[in-house]
């Protein structure tokens, strides 16, 4: 299906009426899947992404007479489910995906377990057999429930149709309230189809996050009163208080930390922002925590890629933690101050009163790990992200997949605002960032949607070319950093394997990404040096469709600071070693080796 | 961090929690100890004098940091209404067990003297074999199964731990540990939450 206007395409969906018609519209009688629909409609949902199947075919059937929602055909339910956590990141709203029975529905496992890790808003819906077949081992049944039971927040099966909009409206109430997260519900087809005379439902209320208690905010202003080496440690369940807490810190003078999900919680032109900790983490941010007194985490959970050796964590500070997630309090790290509640909320009130330290050898001290910063000068994957990311607009929107490139990006990116930023940060998913920024870019049109993507990871949703072709999105401009390996394996290979590069070379099997670009329709450029580099990203970037650059960087550059794993942050490698064997042709090595072993 | 001083060794922690009888309910909670590592000892199950609501009862083995994290992951679960750790406040609790003891001409007067001291009613009579139903807490079941088990144990099967915070904690404060007052008198749930709470002033598009 084409469209002669992408303007009219990204508003209305393929196929469907048009919606000024919706009031006169008559949708004949109703049944569960139109309550579905209607009970979507009624949540303010516009758009939901998915794909259609034998057992969820009553629901797409229903669609016809809800123009109020558009539905986004993707390729592949992996790539829908992307697109709506896409949605979710960048707008904080509830992403919607749907899928049909069996491996529709375990094609979302994936995506599901994303969101989970990430704590993304997200409504799976999925079909399955008609009730009478459950747990017959029927054509394409699967027990999607049992199998996202650990990497959903909740999930249902709906088992009459009276109640399906109420677990509609239920559903959507947990994925968005508290810390946010995915639920699945699950249709049989029976109930798709069943009449339904019921009401439809309307939103919840969303329930208030618990206020932080006084005493824990009193407790914690006094630490900071008597802080000599304090420090902001801002996660991503800090998106929504990135006000508050940048007014804190400037109350307080107190210098920032954010962390990747939280990237953009804290602009970064600000002299107090310190860069992201951990594993990739800047060299101000990981010893400003290795040498604190006072660190007051705000809406994180101290994950091991952050924190490195547990032991080994701030070990002189005491640790303020601000978390909605009671369960995240104590669960990795010693608290001092646990402050369960809402960061806008406990931000605020910690602002109240605010005393202006005066500490500036601490601050000197910051300044001067802040110059050990390396910034990329010379050709390589780092220099290929910095000349992209620092073309952005403070509104555009930068994905990132997983690997060397998206800890390029985190390092190199600087935002001024939150949710700009939109990466697989718990669970570290190939194959994210390409549909998380076609979704991204449909819930703003307005903005350019950047993906950087590795040659690896593009691999695993490039089928979403199609999405983008289909819709005519113009907004999406995806990046891809070519180094022809799966290059964060291949730095620990290097690292701590003796250099044995196993299974992670892909130089003789990569596709023509142009090519592969063009065959969807979508322009594909090319820069393989320093000097073509900055008139390709202007193309790139200029030309009126969504677009491909292909940036072919060297094969074995590493990323830097790293700290290796079970080694405390203040362990960290700041600059890259040097080789000692430097691989002079990898290329033609490798195929020399795969040409032996083919004869062999 | 997870360090804990010497006298925070693992033992038994109970802990009730009260739940909406949806389906999977029990998978839900069996599988997040399963998966997050906590280990149960015992569980157990009953409805609840309201309708929809069951009631369990934990055994949990570990430092108290763990079962503290157990209870906040378990808190999580939309289908958990409450937890009550009952080490805030002094509890009765209750374990029943079936039983089947061999039994000969000879023993068979030995073995229904001691289940006389345990006060253990007999539920099943025969000529080879008595079934005794013990009531009370651990340490009594477990007596009275090691004074049983010379004549020879054919089956036994125990319920798990049940129990409920005392309503006499009232009485006596000392009895409770937390800061505040004692939750006893509090009905555990109020009511079953609402299922739907209508936000108004959105347009019904029907």
């Amino acid at each position: 299906m084409t469209h002669s206007s992408g303007q009219d395409a990204d508003q209305h969906g393929a196929g469907q009426q048009d919606p000024a018609a919706g009031h006169e519209l008559d949708r004949g009688s109703m049944t569960g899947a139109k309550a579905l629909w209607a009970t979507l409609a009624n949540h303010g949902i516009s758009t939901v992404f998915g794909y259609p199947g034998g057992a969820i075919m009553p629901v797409y059937d229903a669609l016809t007479f809800y123009p109020e929602v558009r539905h986004v055909l993707a390729r592949h339910e992996q790539g829908a489910i992307h697109a709506a956590e896409g949605w979710a990141k960048a707008t904080g709203e509830i992403g919607v995906c749907i899928a049909t029975s069996g491996p529709g529905a375990t094609n979302l496992v994936t995506g599901l377990a994303d969101a989970m890790l990430d704590s993304v808003p997200l409504l799976a819906i999925t079909g399955n057999v008609a009730r009478h077949l459950m747990g017959t081992d029927a054509f394409q049944e699967a027990d999607i429930t049992g199998i996202t039971l650990p990497i959903t927040k909740h999930n249902y099966v709906v088992r009459e149709v009276e109640e399906l909009p109420r677990v509609i409206a239920e559903a959507i109430r947990i994925a968005r309230s508290g810390r946010p997260g995915p639920v699945l519900v699950d249709i049989p087809k029976d109930i798709q189809l069943a009449a339904y005379h019921g009401e439809v439902a309307y939103p919840h209320a969303r329930p208030e996050h618990p206020a932080p208690k006084p005493e824990a905010i009193a407790r914690a202003k006094e630490l900071l009163l008597a802080a000599k080496k304090p420090v902001i440690m801002a996660g991503g369940g800090s998106l929504d208080a990135s006000a508050e807490i940048t007014a804190l810190a400037r109350a307080w003078d107190i210098p920032v930390i954010t962390t990747l999900m939280g990237l953009g919680a804290f602009p970064s032109s600000d002299p107090l922002w310190l860069g992201m900790p951990g594993m990739h983490g800047s060299v101000a941010a990981n010893r400003a925590i290795s040498e604190a007194d006072v660190l007051l985490g705000i809406g994180l959970r101290f994950d091991d890629r952050v924190t490195g050796r547990v032991n080994g964590f701030a070990p002189n500070a005491a640790i303020i933690h601000v978390e909605l997630d009671a369960a995240e309090i104590g669960k990795i790290v010693r608290v001092g101050v646990p402050v369960r509640g809402d960061a806008t909320v406990a931000a605020r009130m910690l602002t109240e009163g605010a005393y202006k330290l005066d500490l500036p050898d601490w601050h000197a001290q910051i300044e001067e790990w802040k110059t050990r910063t390396v910034t990329p000068t010379e050709w390589s994957a780092g220099f290929a992200v910095k000349s992209v990311v620092d073309r952005l607009r403070p509104d555009d929107i930068l994905s990132s997949d997983v690997g060397q490139h998206q800890m390029l990006a985190a390092q190199l990116a600087r935002f001024e605002k939150p949710r700009r930023w939109i990466n697989s940060g718990g669970l570290g998913t190939m194959g994210f960032g390409f549909p998380a920024a076609i979704g991204a870019g449909m819930a703003e049109p307005g903005v350019t949607s950047v993906v950087i993507a590795g040659d690896g990871g593009f691999q695993m949703t490039l089928q979403e070319l199609a999405t983008l072709k289909m819709y005519d999105i113009r907004n999406v401009k995806i990046c891809i950093i070519n180094n022809s390996f799966l290059g964060m394996v291949r730095q620990w290979q290097e690292l701590f394997h003796e250099k044995r590069y196993s299974e992670v070379w892909l130089g003789d099997s990569n596709p023509d990404f142009v090519k592969l670009a063009e065959a969807y329709d979508v322009p594909g450029y090319r820069a393989s040096n320093a000097e073509e580099l900055p008139g390709m990203i202007d193309a790139w970037l200029a030309d009126p469709k969504s677009a491909l650059l292909e940036i072919v960087v060297p094969h074995e550059h590493g990323v830097f600071p790293m700290v290796p794993a079970g080694a405390a942050l203040y362990e960290m490698i700041e600059t890259e070693p040097p080789r000692k064997q430097p691989t002079p042709d990898l290329s033609a090595e490798m195929m020399a080796a795969a040409e032996e072993a083919k004869n062999a | 961090m997870n360090e804990h001083t010497l006298t925070d060794q693992p033992k038994d922690h109970l802990v009730s929690a009260l739940v909406r009888d949806e389906p999977r309910v029990l998978t839900r909670i069996t599988a997040l100890f399963g998966r997050r590592g906590y280990n149960i000892r015992s569980l157990s199950v009953g409805a609840t004098e309201h309708p929809g609501l069951s009631r369990m009862t934990f055994v949990v083995t570990g430092d108290r940091g763990v079962v503290e994290q157990a209870m906040r992951q378990l808190e999580k679960l939309h289908d958990v209404v409450r937890i009550i750790d009952h080490s805030l406040e002094k509890f009765v609790d209750r374990e029943l067990v079936l039983v089947k003891v061999a039994i000969s001409p000879d023993s068979r007067v030995e073995v229904r003297q001691i289940a006389e001291d345990f006060r253990s009613r007999i539920v099943d009579v025969g000529r080879h074999a008595l079934t005794f139903e013990v009531t009370g807490d651990e340490g009594k079941i477990t007596a009275f199964i090691e004074q049983m088990r010379p004549f020879g144990i054919l089956e036994t099967m125990r319920t798990g731990r049940i129990a409920l915070t005392r309503g006499s904690n009232a009485d006596i404060p000392s009895h409770v540990y937390h800061d505040g007052e004692t939750q006893t008198l509090r009905p555990a749930v109020e009511s079953v939450e609402p299922r739907e709470e209508r936000a108004r002033d959105v347009p019904n598009l029907f």
